[in-house]
């Protein structure tokens, strides 16, 4: 099972807000892979390393190593874009295990 | 306070004449507020230009309406247009011509003075021929006639104010100044 | 130094003493000549800035928002429709807390479609969050936009400096440029706390829910509030570096007056010579020019207007349905207030139609004849 990382900051007191509404290192702690609840799984096998499901990736998280595609599963929220495109459909869409 | 209009047309440099006037005025440690009639110009067009002198800061930002003096800078507009529209009784109207004052006849009693403007800006090659740059020119007469600057001041705007042939233009100020 | 020059050039000046860093604009009658200017001094090094040319004046207000966050002094200017134009990203940059300094040049709204003066461009922008600053004259456009920064990056809310069209924009007046030595001693270079940098990773701007968004807004009120000391405060120390002072409002002869215009923008100056000739003519008269009108001075006007017995309030400007604005905060400053004096509103100079000191004279006739405030606006100068 994943552990539920995503974080929320909720300030006390408008003294303790800064002045600009930004958020403070976002993408160190907001582990937003906990929102996914079905997961990409890349069947290297049939991979011809085109990079389109790199290119598509909105968040981006999937990440190119030694020409191979490798997916950063504390960020990928599952919206299955890679699989739709990956021209030899060798991306599957899996439910996540609770 | 001493107000003055300003007639010409776009593109003989009446706006600018205007501004470097105010600029040598202004040397002098006067007050002057100069600008433009608030429109569109285009080239050939008529176009006024207004100048307010004063011995201390300026307040009134509304238009000038009854000016003391009234400078034309092209003749044809004096046919053209009523150039003493509001110009108080006794005012002086400078007209660039070659023609002497008594020619020129206006309703009501006003000091003509004429300088040959376009004679001393073709002289001195400023502009062209057919469309010769006068504004320096008409400046020198201007100064002298009011007597609003001293000529080193003129010069000094001029040279300030006017990237191109500076030193003909003060040339030409000069030497209407001389004339007028 | 002395220098001749027209209220868009005073603009410019202002932006570059102000050692501006990023300058992004879109041209616009009668803003123009402020970014040739600029664009030219960037050019030729005058001024070590980035120029940034874009498609729009809602970019324009973008990329200044871009270059604040990333830490650099930003200034843009623009007119009426373009203002308009940048109306959500007037809400981001104050919204987001960026000190921006803008300079507009008060323009009618089209249709018809017009280049000349009243304020209804600029007042339409009066709950987006930013300063605004009225001035009267070139010399107060160039000192109040390094005072804007001054006070801007203080609070960390944009400002608004503001001329009218061709009657300050395209006129020459004597100004006395500030010496940059004076001004760097003046305005330090901008250092924001939190700044967007990849040693630091932010991201602005984001999603704000119910239970924060409150307290942004919240904030920005009460530094708003501090905003009027503040600005007197910098006014009085530019005073002692440049030996002019600037503040909320510049009262003339208010002190005995019986009867006060209250007057922003050129029509403002003008007023001054109308007192002049009243007094002449014996009425004790006196002019309030309102140069801040975001945040509102209400204490500076309340000490002024307490004193008097009637008020004319000249606005060059309409809300539709409800009469000259000025006029509606002036009412709010005075209301449930003993010792107040009547209020009369007045709209005058639409369009860019000339405010003459005949005119003042016409509205102080009116309003000394009026026994009590009217619900009525009266337009000066219209053609019934």
């Amino acid at each position: 099972m994943r552990p539920r990382k995503a974080k929320k900051i909720v300030f006390k007191s408008a003294e303790e807000m800064p002045l600009m509404i930004c958020s403070v290192g976002h993408q160190t702690h907001n582990l937003t892979g906990a929102w996914r609840n079905i997961r990409p799984e890349i069947d290297l096998e049939r991979c011809i390393k085109c990079g389109i499901c790199w290119k598509f990736c909105p968040e981006p998280s999937i990440d190119v190593v030694d020409e191979w595609p490798v997916i950063d599963y504390d960020y990928c929220k599952g919206c299955g874009i890679c699989a739709e495109e990956c021209p030899t459909k060798c991306i599957a869409m899996v439910e996540e295990r609770k | 306070m001493v107000e003055i209009r300003f007639h010409g047309r776009g593109g003989q440099g009446t706006v600018v004449a205007s501004k470097i006037l105010a600029d040598a005025i202004a040397k002098e440690g006067k007050w002057v507020q100069a600008y433009p009639e608030f429109g569109v110009e285009r080239r050939g067009s008529p176009v006024v230009a207004f100048i307010r002198i004063d011995g201390r800061p300026i307040y009134d930002k509304s238009r000038i309406y009854a000016p003391d003096h009234v400078v034309v800078v092209d003749p044809t507009l004096v046919e053209a247009i009523d150039i003493t529209e509001g110009l108080k009784p006794g005012g002086t109207i400078i007209i660039n011509s070659d023609r002497r004052p008594e020619e020129f006849e206006f309703r009501g009693k006003f000091r003509v003075r004429t300088i040959n403007a376009t004679e001393i800006a073709v002289k001195h090659k400023l502009g062209s021929l057919t469309a010769p740059i006068v504004n320096t020119a008409i400046a020198g007469a201007v100064v002298k006639i009011l007597g609003l600057a001293r000529p080193e001041s003129l010069a000094a705007a001029i040279r300030d104010g006017i990237p191109i042939k500076p030193e003909d233009n003060v040339k030409a100020a000069e030497e209407a100044y001389e004339k007028a | 130094m002395r220098k001749v020059i027209m209220g868009n050039h005073a603009l410019s000046y202002g932006a570059m003493l102000a050692r501006s860093q990023v300058i992004s604009a879109y041209p616009i009658t009668p803003q123009t000549q402020v970014v040739e200017l600029l664009s030219e001094m960037c050019a030729d090094g005058t001024l070590d800035a980035q120029f940034i040319k874009v498609e729009s004046e809602h970019s324009a207000m973008a990329s200044c928002i871009g270059a604040s966050v990333a830490g650099a002094r930003a200034f843009t200017a623009t007119s009426a429709q373009g203002l308009a134009l940048m109306h959500e990203m007037l809400h981001w940059a104050a919204g987001g807390r960026h000190p921006i300094v803008m300079g507009n040049i008060n323009r009618a709204m089209a249709p018809g479609w017009s280049i000349w003066t009243d304020q209804n461009d600029s007042l339409s922008q009066r709950d987006t969050g930013w300063m605004q600053f009225y001035c009267s004259s070139n010399q107060e456009v160039v000192d109040t936009v390094i005072q804007a920064f001054k006070v801007a990056e203080t609070l960390m809310i944009p400002a608004m400096v503001i001329l009218d069209a061709f009657a300050l924009s395209h006129t020459y007046e004597v100004v006395d440029v500030p010496d940059q030595a004076l001004v760097d001693r003046y305005l330090p270079p901008f250092k924001p706390s939190i700044k967007l940098t990849p040693a630091d990773p932010r991201a602005f701007g984001g999603l704000t829910g119910a239970e924060h968004y409150m307290e942004l807004r919240y904030k920005l009120q009460k530094d708003m509030e501090k905003a009027p000391a503040l600005i007197e405060e910098t006014g009085r120390e530019f005073g002692k570096v440049f030996g002019r002072e600037l503040g909320l409002v510049d009262p003339y002869l208010c002190g005995d007056a019986e009867f006060v215009f209250v007057t922003s923008g050129t029509a403002g100056f003008t007023a001054r010579v109308a007192v002049d000739e009243l007094r002449a003519a014996g009425v004790k008269a006196g002019n309030l020019r309102i140069k801040v009108f975001r945040p509102f001075p209400f204490d500076r006007v309340r000490e002024v207007l307490g004193k008097v017995k009637k008020a004319a309030v000249v606005d060059r400007n309409c809300s539709y349905g409800a009469g000259g604005i000025f006029y509606q905060e002036v009412k709010s400053a005075v209301y449930g207030r003993p010792g107040m004096p009547p209020l009369i509103g007045y709209v005058a100079g639409l369009g860019g139609r000339d405010i003459t000191t005949a005119q003042f004279k016409e509205v102080a006739a009116d309003a000394m004849a009026k026994a009590k405030a009217e619900e009525e606006i009266v337009w000066i100068g219209v053609k019934k």
